[in-house]
Order: structure tokens, then sequence, then C-alpha cells
């Protein structure tokens, strides 16, 4: 396992023998290797959805790579043109029909944005489903939460930078979201804009967070991530601990190493996943107005407001919750309180280790009511994201107020509904349902 | 290394205060990082003020000019326009413009110097989007049939009548806000500047 210790390679003589020799000497390359791939055991037992995180590193893989191609194109310049189009909407333009490829790198970045939150989403599930952030993995699941936050500022920062109508007005909203916040709030959205209004400072700001800052700290949640499930051994289906049960070589009689079946088995996880990422890349680049939404393929307008304004998919959800909260409560108005609960609604991810109290960890060996309280948990994400998507209505906000309640319920109820469940008897070793 | 565990005082405070010193420093050194978030001379001086020519707007229309990269609306009101104003005075949040968001001399039930035009930021004092105009009754702007006039926040559905006061229980939390402005000649108005000349 990881953090163990790997004796040194020994040189059989050939030339590249001696040169792995020589290197292992001097960087520990073969202990990395045996440590997270060759000799790093996870569960045999691993399903469908355990390729997940796997593919959020392909798509963390496939940003950076196109992100690197479209920064050679793009200009973060708010200032318009001889044509009297802001510099940066143009740039993107350029990009899509003048530079060769450019368009297939752009719909790539753009597609990615949208398939790593599925992905992450679908990754964030199986944690659900399987209780992988119970002991001992907590410290993995708040680098992954982490990870959620940092990623939500990427694309925030990322959507900015077409600076088309919906990235301009998107970014007003989102930034005086913050001057909600009482005595600092007003002067912290000025520090956030470098300006009075959304405009050239603020654009080149975000530039620099999109694609230095938030990268590089990504880069080294991720690390941490990998590295804290590595030291604990992955999580299974079944929800129990392979290490308990180990071979007279105290490898897991349940593990199989990383490498070569599951590096060969995210492979066949990878190929399908591409082939949906080229369906929507090259046939519905836009997702239908989710991916790509329609006013950003009009240039920024400081003086007018598209009749119908809304944050991209992925963010539809707690844009919902945002808007729900319509009381003003302790002398302080309801935008902070909608401030304060969408902020809510994100953090509350980190504290479910401690808020679990089931005596297993996967709902295969849970009773219904973690069946019935998931469910609703996930229709009310669901109902939330399409409601965060229209425009504002009094029916709608009566639904997103309940499904707020329920969203919160299912987190703060879950100490009390956890335990009340019942239990099936867990297996001694894992099952290969 | 270990002096069977006795603490050398001497060096251990000469540790800390190295440490300190060193952290001191580091503290020092955010200084121009965060002083450099803020707008900088170039944005504060941005804020020059606009004149505007209001010779060619008819009753009834209205104007959108840009002041400190925000949109400031001149609008001529109507007679019947006006008229809805004290109809308005229990269904908004701020009848009389008590909340600081105009200046003194545009504190009056029409929240402007001439009673029939009316400058105000476009700007919704919720989040900020523009609202859009919704100035024909009822039914034919979509709205509610008790609608009399006045604009839409796209946003968020705050509404405001033709003073930019804000309508009750929406989610702006005050009127639109009133920018200094000054008549430079009937035609002639100055937007973000009202001591000059006035």
């Amino acid at each position: 396992m990881a953090g163990g210790t790997f004796e040194k390679y020994k040189s059989d003589g050939s030339l590249a023998g001696n040169v792995l020799e020589w290197v292992d000497a001097r960087f520990p390359a073969t202990s990395m290797w045996k440590g997270h791939l060759s000799e790093y055991y996870a569960p045999k037992n691993f399903n469908f959805w355990y390729f997940f995180g796997s593919l959020a590193l392909l798509v963390l893989v496939i940003q950076i790579v196109t992100g690197i191609f479209l920064v050679m194109h793009y200009k973060p310049d708010a200032a318009l043109n001889a044509n009297g189009v802001p510099v940066a909407f143009a740039s993107v333009e350029y990009i899509m029909r003048d530079v060769p490829g450019g368009w297939i790198i752009r719909y790539m970045h753009s597609t990615g944005a949208s398939a790593f939150f599925i992905v992450v989403y679908l990754h964030m599930f199986r944690g659900l489903l399987y209780g992988s952030y119970r002991k001992p993995r907590e410290l993995t699941w708040l680098f992954g939460v982490g990870i959620f936050l940092v990623l939500m500022g990427e694309a925030f920062f990322g959507y900015l930078l077409p600076w088309g109508q919906m990235s301009f007005w998107g970014a007003q909203v989102i930034v005086n979201l913050f001057s909600a916040i009482p005595i600092i709030g007003p002067d912290l959205s000025i520090v956030i804009r470098g300006d009075f209004v959304v405009g050239d400072a603020t654009l080149n700001r975000f530039f620099s967070f999109h694609v230095i800052a938030f990268p590089l700290v990504l880069l080294g949640l991720v690390a941490a991530h990998i590295l804290a499930l590595h030291e604990t051994g992955s999580n299974n289906p079944d929800g129990i601990d392979i290490k308990e049960k180990k071979d007279e070589n105290g490898i897991p009689l349940d593990g199989i190493p990383f490498h070569p079946y599951y590096s060969v088995k995210d492979i066949v996880g990878v190929i399908v996943f591409l082939m949906a990422f080229s369906a929507v890349m090259f046939f519905a680049p836009e997702g239908g107005g989710y991916f790509l939404e329609t006013p950003n393929f009009y240039p920024a307008d400081p003086l007018k407001t598209p009749p119908h304004i809304a944050p991209v998919w992925y963010f539809t959800p707690f844009y919902s919750i945002l808007r729900a909260v319509t009381y003003p409560l302790f002398g302080l108005d309801a935008k902070f309180w909608g401030v304060v609960a969408m902020g809510a609604s994100v953090v509350i991810f980190a504290f479910l280790p401690w808020l679990d109290r089931s005596p297993v960890r996967s709902i295969r060996y849970r009773g219904p009511i973690t069946k019935v309280m998931l469910t609703i948990f996930v229709i009310c994400f669901f109902i939330l994201g399409y409601l965060g998507t229209l425009s504002p209505s009094p029916m709608g906000e009566l639904v997103s107020q309940v499904c707020s309640v329920f969203y919160f319920g299912f987190f703060l109820g879950m100490p009390w509904w956890s335990r009340m469940d019942k239990f099936k008897p867990v297996p001694e070793r894992v099952t290969m349902k | 290394m270990s002096n069977q565990g006795k603490v050398d005082c001497g060096r251990r405070r000469l540790v800390v205060a190295t440490a300190a010193v060193g952290g001191a420093g580091a503290v020092g050194a955010l200084v121009p990082f965060v002083s450099s978030l803020l707008p900088s001379e170039r944005a504060k001086a941005a804020g020059a003020p606009v004149e505007v020519d209001i010779s060619k707007l008819e009753a009834g229309q209205m104007l959108t000019v840009e002041w400190r990269g925000k949109p400031v609306w001149i609008i001529n009101r109507t007679k019947e326009m006006l008229e809805t104003l004290p109809k308005l005075a229990d269904a908004v949040a701020d009848p009389k413009s008590e909340k600081n968001q105009q200046p003194a001399y545009a504190q009056n039930e029409t929240r402007s110097i001439k009673p029939e035009l009316l400058v105000v930021v476009g700007i919704c004092t919720h989040l900020g989007c523009s609202p859009s105009n919704k100035f024909k009754k009822g039914a034919e702007e979509g709205m509610g049939g008790d609608w009399l006039g006045g604009f839409l926040c796209p946003c968020h559905g705050s509404t405001f009548d033709f003073a930019g006061r804000v309508f009750k229980a929406k989610p702006a939390p005050t009127n639109l806000e009133v920018p200094p402005h000054v008549y430079l000649s009937d035609t002639r108005i100055l937007i973000g500047e009202d001591k000059k000349g006035a």
C-alpha cells in the first residue's frame, strides 16, 4: 500500500536496468509506481459507479490541455475593437472561425466544463451510495469537497471570459451577491471586481484566476485527494474494509492491483465516455442551450440585461436555493440569507462524515429510510436544478422553497434518520453483485 | 540535539523572535498584493460626468446613456404616466423616497427635478441587472391586470413604477438610484455632477 516501503530496483545489467537503478537510488520511482499502481490493492468488486473518479481526472487533463491552447489565441480585453466589438468576445469568435482547429478545441473546453460537473456529481453520488465519506476516509472526502468548491470557482471565472451577455450579467449578479454581506459586503464586491462595475479589471483578474491560481490549487487538491485515498485504501460497494482479511503476504484477500486490473477497466469507461463526449462536441456543442447559453453569443452590453438570465446548469440547484429565500431575518435582507443558504448548501457536504451515524456504510445494507431519504434528496436536487433555469414565478418559488427544506432536511436530519433505520448484516468478504 | 530534555530558553526566545519578525514581514509583503486588487487610479478617475442632449426626447420616450459603466435612463414621462404615481403610494415600499437613494432635490413624489423628466440609474438594487421597460398597462405587457406601467427586472422579478420606486414584497431592497444631475439648459442635462451651475 501507499506509504509502505518497497525495495529499490536492482539492475539486471541491461542499459535500461542500469538507468532505472540509478534513478531509483535518487528518486522514489519504483516505490511510487508500486505504491499507487501496481501494488495498490483496490477491492475487486468495483462496479459502474467507480468509473467516475478516473473520468474526472481525464476531464481535468482535457481542460488543462485545451486551455493551454485556447490561451494562445484568447485576449482578456473588454475594450471595443475597430468594429465596436469587445476584444475578448472577438478573440473567441476568431478562435471559432479563423484559428485552424480552434473551433474543436474551444468546444472541447466548453463541453469539458459541463462534462466535468456531470462526472463529479456522479462521483459524489457514488460516495453517498456507498458511504465512501465515512471513517477513515473523511480527509479524502474533505479534499473532494475542496475540489468541488474550487471547480465551481474555476467554472464561474471561465464563464466570464467570452465576454458575452450571459458572461457579463451572470458575473454582475454573482459578484453583487457578495455585497449582501453586512458591513464589508459593498467593499468586498469592489475588491472582487477591481472596479465599481464589472469591467476590464474584472475580466483580467478572472482570467488570471481561471488560468493560474485556481488550476494550481485544483491540482494540489487532486493530489491530496488521491494520496489520502491511497493511504486508507478504497471503499467499495459493500462498504466493508478489505484490509481486515489479508493473506500470508499481507495482501488483502479481496484486493487486486490497481494496475493492470483497474487501469484496463477504466479504459473501457474512458472509451464510452469519449463516445458520449464526442457526440455532444460534434452534434450538440451548445448542449441545447444548457452548456453554452444563447445570450452568450451576443457581446456583453453593460446597458442591457438579456430578458432571461440563468446560470449554467451545474449551478442552478444552488441558485434555486438562493432564490428560494425570500424572508428577511434578524434585521438582515432576504438577499443576505439567500447567499448564506446558497453557501451552506454547498459547504454542508463537508460535514457528511460526521452527520452520518449509521453502523454500516453501504446503502446495500441500509434500510428503507436511507433509500427514501436519498431518493428524495436526488429528486429535490433535480427539481431545484430545473427551476434554477427558469424565470422566477410564484409557483416556482414555492416549489423551490419546499425542495430547499428537503435538501437541508436530508443533511441536518441525518444524525437521527441514519440511526433509526433498519440494517442488514454486513458480509465478511466483498460480494460480486 | 536535546540536552536531556532541557530547553535552552535563550535560544527558544531567539527562535520565537525570529519567527515573529519573519511573520510580520510576510504579512507586510501581502500589502501590495491586496491593494492591487482595489480599483486603480484610472478606474477611480473614469467617473467623469456625461452631458446629454434631450431636445429630441418626445413625451413617453426613454433614452439610455452610459455613466460610470452603468446605464442611466432619462424618461420623458407623459401625463398619464405621472398620474399613476399617487395611486401607487400604498403599493410601493418607499413611497416618499426616505431611503438615501437620491439627492435631496429628487426626494419628491416624482423623484425628479422637473416633474416629467426622470433621471435614474437603470440598475436593479437587488443584484445589479438592468430592468426592462414595461410601459403599457396590464396584460399588454404580460404583467398582471392591475399593472399600471413601469419596469420589470428580468433576473429576479423586482418591479418598479414610473418614478423608479420598488414595489412591496420584491427582492430589491430600495428604489432605483437617482444620480446627481443638473440642467445646463432646457435641453441639456449633465449627469454625475450637481454643484456647478446649479
